[in-house]
């Protein structure tokens, strides 16, 4: 698939996040939006699945077929989407069988990450990390072209990291695209970077009328 | 699209059986106020036979209220919600799932548990038994009509008083014809298939602009 995104604008709270970013994704692509806290890199993604509204500019998908955008991504993000009471397998289960597209089975997926031991186990008896990790495996157990990361590193010890970069660097080369918003370098080749709070236009008057009324 | 929801129905059932679930709760919580009447009203059998049905039905609407907050809100905050709106799925489906799961471990037992509950209250058979079909028939459209609420207090902490005040309102039209079909089924003075065909119209009624309104909730709070 191809992602082109135009002139997009982000506001939250009648608060303006970042405007007139553009850019575009071809297969095989990645890109790595940093950019200081708040600064809107979570919003960028919550743009692109489909979450929140943006005020202005296009956000558009091609060679996809009929799909819509959210229906051709995966999030990963500080939100994890993980039922505590259900076991590692049952939430990836779930998650294979609700997205569609299914090409792993859990037990393979939590065993390429690592995590081959914690089939049976509820998600509540996990570290935050391994959490992290069972959340990443739901990458591998349903096809979908985009990715995306918000912090995927985030609790995850250096073994896992290179985990990541790997499923990352086997996605590209099958032509997925990834957007990682991110602190540190993820081991991401050639990935290019979207500075927000730089690309974006000077800092207008922060506060418009219509946030407090 | 089926197996998608199928999916989401079998995981909603299975966090209602499990630890923390709401699945037993609402059942112990119905037994509780159907016991608690018997002691206030003192024993007067033939009153509480007379207003054994309303109780059984005013039970039963506090009961659905009883997990109903967390019913979207869980998955908000969880951000399982958002898994499900990259599902190829519409939210519409999503939420019929989902509610009809919140049924069949609440709605459903009441229902199918009050004839037993109806020995407290003195009930004979003939109003025992027409009270578990007014049950079954009508709390579908007590469970929808929460499920709109459950969506618009999604993101708010702590919205379960707030949901209550919202949807018990809109309650009142299946309350009460769900308590003139149980006793038009003992005393007669109209036939019982009367209100309890407008009971299921409500049912119904509440599934197609719930399923719809629920959605909309859920998409405008995003």
């Amino acid at each position: 698939m191809r992602l082109t995104v135009d002139d997009l604008a982000a506001r939250r709270s009648g608060r303006r996040i970042f405007s007139r970013l553009s850019f575009a994704l071809e297969p095989g692509e990645a890109l790595m939006v940093t950019g200081r806290n708040g600064a809107g890199k979570s919003t960028l993604l919550a743009l692109l699945a489909g979450r929140l509204k943006p005020d202005a500019g296009t956000i558009a998908v091609t060679e996809v077929g009929e799909a819509t955008l959210p229906e051709c991504l995966h999030v990963v993000g500080h939100r994890d989407g993980l039922k505590s009471p259900l076991t590692a397998e049952e939430n990836l289960a779930f998650a294979r069988d609700l997205l569609g597209a299914a090409r792993m089975s859990p037990g393979e997926a939590l065993a390429e990450l690592g995590l081959g031991h914690a089939l049976k186990l509820p998600v509540a008896y996990l570290s935050a990390g391994q959490r992290r990790r069972v959340a990443l495996a739901r990458l591998l157990v349903c096809r979908r072209p985009l990715w995306l990361l918000d912090e995927p590193t985030a609790a995850l010890d250096t073994a896992s990291q290179a985990v990541l970069a790997g499923l990352m660097a086997r996605h590209r080369a099958e032509g997925g695209l990834i957007i990682a918003a991110t602190h540190q370098s993820l081991g991401l080749d050639d990935a290019r970077e979207l500075r927000i709070g730089e690309t974006a236009s000077a800092p207008e008057a922060p506060v418009t009328a219509e946030a407090w009324w | 699209m089926t197996r998608a929801l199928l999916a989401l129905l079998v995981r909603d059932l299975t966090l209602a059986a499990r630890v923390g679930g709401s699945g037993a709760l609402s059942l112990v919580f119905f037994l509780m106020i159907v016991v608690l009447v018997p002691f206030a009203l003192g024993p007067d059998l033939n009153l509480l036979s007379r207003i054994g049905p309303a109780i059984l039905w005013l039970a039963a609407v506090l009961a659905t209220l009883i997990g109903l907050d967390r019913l979207f809100q869980a998955d908000e905050e969880d951000g399982s919600l958002d898994l499900m709106t990259g599902a190829p799925v519409p939210l519409e489906g999503v939420v019929l799932a989902k509610v009809l799961a919140h049924w069949l471990t609440t709605g459903l037992p009441l229902a199918l548990v009050s004839p037993l509950f109806g020995l407290l209250l003195a009930l004979d058979g003939t109003a025992m038994l027409a009270t578990a079909l007014t049950l079954l028939v009508g709390t579908p459209a007590l469970t929808f009509v929460g499920a709109v609420g459950a969506a618009l207090t999604a993101s708010i902490r702590r919205g379960g008083l707030i949901l209550a005040v919202l949807v018990l309102p809109l309650m009142i039209p299946t309350l009460i014809f769900g308590v003139s079909a149980s006793e038009a089924a003992s005393s007669g003075t109209v036939p019982f298939a009367t209100p309890l065909m407008i009971l299921g119209a409500l049912s119904l009624i509440a599934a197609v602009i719930g399923t719809f309104a629920a959605a909309a909730a859920l998409r405008w709070s995003e």
